[in-house]
């Protein structure tokens, strides 16, 4: 009895490490995931961009993902874990895991890394994101014709720069359909926490606002937004089933493409470090299907996409005005450069409230 | 027939010894079917849990950071609890200890400062932990308030404290707005022991405490007395042993050690503050401390356990692609049967027989 058991353990052990001999040859990739890929939002976009390229390039490379790492002392050893695991191109995806991305990445210069939404890079980490801003824009001008109240709720998670020129670029939208239109602003100070994200979905609601707006990863705001019969915009994913009546439309992230141009770089040898800031042009977000509102309002939304993604509607057009009265230096000929729009720490006019710890 | 659990007349050593080797035994046996059930080799997934980290140097040294601040909170809780002291705060005083040494690094920041600034952060932290600590303290021994409730709301006290901290007066200036201090200094940063590697001087610190805790609670007459107050109250009262005190001195010591945990997991491996530089180390380390049975050795290998079992999830993901849940649910599997198999030290199983003749009495 012990003699059949050591051997099967031999065996099984045995062919553990041939199947790991043939999987060698293959690239090995390595994702870093900030909730479980059940979340139904960031994450969840970032699995299905893992899976698009699996489909893609399933023989020639292995993906692997930790899933629910906390951007703490903890993502540090997650990446590293990944690097020792033999993954030669590792993708961290949440803006908290920049410094431990860099410290593994000046550990191991032969592996190399992609680091979403950051904004420090070296020879063997590179970073991409999104305009979303872009999306926003489109997002303000629904809102605003289509709140009774004039009040939006906007649901934020960090008031880092990407967040807050979301809010920024829905409020200058909004306010060339509505120049009175007033936001309330909630700090959930979480990205993926659905009992808060529903807290501040009710607390906006309590207080006026009839279209929810957000920039954290659940659909749990959307619910809220459902159950009382109001409006909202689903974040990252499709959050049509979760809000059939509600959901306006929502930014879709589509990292499938990305990810597959960059692996097969890495196969060509051809990779190396970038900073990737895509917006409607490049497919890195799509809209999904405008709903819930009528025909007029879906045309505005429509002929705004395609005059951005033409590049014939920027969202910080100048003059963008500060809070303060003063405008905004113009950096970028006729609208805000690159630069100031990844760094934006202040809100524009007609946002009353402030950034928080100004 | 009935199977009853009756308390045994005096606690049995056997099966206190055997009890862990039983309860690791059980969580194999079940783990072994809920991984074959989702259709994985159970032998690879349990190699890929406990063997495989055990076998490589950068393993074993991310093992002992992970154990390196749940040993220390839980030696100083094993006191708390052996003196029938509740503290429960553990990660309030983890989190002020962080915030209280991080001033210093905070303040210091680009100055040349020299070697004094680490070895005062670690100070600071512990005396601001022991403080913290002081107050659920002096509330039960002044007033009885139950210093289970207040040292647990003290956490979320301190939680938003240091969430203030970093996002206003300390944050990064240079941090695009995120919440978080600038970077440490190197004279701010625990050294680490390994070129290249994550082990730091936190660890050796660990063990002195654990040794620190053996010969206090072995060897001299306060360790005597808190196990005293603990077990028997009222021998304690009469041998003259003050209950009260004790309660200050061992939340003291315990929030002292929680606070000085913190600051070196801020200034150790996480090097800067930050919100959620704790996944929840100060409730971790009460199951440590009772699966250590509150025994500064048992701690040790307690926690040194819990550490592999996370360490180990993380190499079952990357490895055997075993989602994280199962991690989960594997460490509440083994809490549970430690606890259930703990029992059977006190009390037995026993069948019992309907009596026949009263049976056949009644009809």
């Amino acid at each position: 009895m012990r003699k059949t058991l050591v051997a099967l353990a031999a065996g099984l052990l045995l062919a553990g490490s041939v199947s790991a001999a043939s999987a060698a040859d293959k690239l090995k990739v390595g994702f870093i995931y900030l909730g479980p890929i059940g979340d139904l939002g960031w994450t969840y976009q970032h699995d299905q961009g893992r899976l698009a390229l699996e489909k893609e390039l399933g023989d020639k490379i292995e993906t692997t993902y930790l899933e629910n790492v906390p951007e703490g002392p903890d993502a540090e050893r997650a990446i590293e874990q990944l690097v020792r695991a033999g993954n030669k191109l590792i993708f961290t995806t949440s803006f908290g895991y920049m410094d431990p991305t860099l410290k593994v990445a000046k550990k191991y210069p032969n592996v190399h890394f992609e680091h979403a939404t950051g904004y420090k890079r070296d020879k063997n980490m590179s970073t991409y994101s999104s305009k979303w801003y872009q999306g926003r824009y489109i997002q303000g001008l629904i809102a605003a014709k289509m709140s009774k109240t004039g009040v939006l709720g906007y649901i934020g998670s960090f008031p880092i720069p990407e967040v807050v020129s979301g809010i920024n670029a829905t409020i200058l939208a909004a306010q060339t359909i509505n120049p009175n239109i007033k936001v309330k602003i909630i700090w959930a100070n979480t990205w993926f926490d659905p009992g808060k994200e529903a807290d501040a979905a009710k607390a906006l609601l309590d207080q006026g606002a009839d279209v929810i707006m957000q920039h954290t990863d659940s659909p749990a705001a959307m619910q809220i937004a459902a159950e009382r019969g109001k409006l909202a915009f689903g974040q990252d994913s499709e959050m049509i089933k979760f809000g059939p009546k509600a959901q306006l439309t929502s930014i879709l992230d589509t990292w499938g493409p990305y990810y597959i141009a960059r692996v097969k770089a890495e196969l060509d040898g051809t990779w190396k470090s970038e900073d990737t800031w895509g917006g409607l042009d490049s497919h890195m977000f799509a809209m999904a299907p405008y709903t819930n509102m009528p025909d007029d309002v879906k045309k505005l939304a429509e002929d705004a996409q395609a005059a951005i993604t033409a590049g014939k509607l920027h969202p910080f057009k100048c003059p963008v005005v500060g809070q303060d009265g003063k405008e905004v230096e113009c950096k970028g000929g006729d609208h805000l450069d690159d630069g100031q729009i990844l760094g934006m720490n202040f809100y524009v006019k007609g946002i009353d409230d402030k950034v928080p710890g100004k | 027939m009935q199977l009853v659990l009756e308390k045994r007349a005096e606690r049995s050593n056997t099966i206190a010894l055997a009890s862990p080797l039983i309860a690791i035994g059980l969580t194999i046996a079940t783990m072994s079917i809920l991984f074959a059930v989702l259709g994985k080799n159970p032998l690879l997934a349990l190699h890929a849990y406990f063997i495989a980290p055990l076998t490589d140097g950068y393993s074993l040294q991310e093992i002992a950071v992970k154990a390196t601040p749940l040993v220390m909170i839980a030696i100083g809780l094993s006191l708390c609890y052996l003196a029938n002291a509740w503290n429960i705060g553990a990660e309030g005083q983890f989190l002020i200890g962080a915030v209280a040494g991080s001033w210093i690094a905070v303040k210091t920041q680009g100055t040349d400062a020299g070697a004094w600034v680490l070895p005062v952060m670690l100070l600071l932290g512990a005396i601001a932990g022991a403080l913290y600590a002081l107050i659920p303290a002096i509330c039960k021994v002044k007033f009885g308030a139950s210093e289970i409730l207040t040292s647990l709301m003290l956490v979320y006290v301190a939680d938003l404290f240091l969430d203030y901290l970093v996002r206003g007066p300390w944050r990064d200036p240079h941090g695009f707005n995120f919440p978080t201090t600038a970077e440490f200094d190197p004279v701010a940063t625990v050294p680490l022991l390994i070129e290249g590697g994550r082990l730091h001087l936190g660890s050796i610190i660990a063990l002195l405490v654990v040794a620190a805790a053996a010969v206090l609670l072995g060897r001299t007459i306060k360790g005597f007395e808190i196990r005293v107050v603990g077990a028997a109250p009222r021998a304690a009262r009469f041998g003259g042993f003050n209950a009260n005190q004790l309660i200050i001195l061992t939340f003291a010591v315990s929030g002292a050690l929680a606070g000085l945990a913190g600051i070196i997991e801020v200034a150790g491996p996480v090097g800067h503050l930050q919100p959620g530089i704790s996944p929840g180390y100060g409730f971790t380390a009460i199951i440590v401390a009772f699966l250590g049975r509150l025994n500064p050795i048992g701690i040790l290998i307690a926690g040194l356990f819990l550490a592999l079992t996370f360490i180990g999830g993380e190499q079952a993901q990357i490895a055997m692609k075993i989602p994280l849940d199962v991690t989960k649910v594997f460490q509440g599997i083994l809490l549970f049967y430690v606890l259930a198999c703990d029992s059977l030290i006190l009390y037995r199983f026993r069948l019992v027989f309907p009596n026949r003749q009263v049976a056949r009495g009644t009809g």
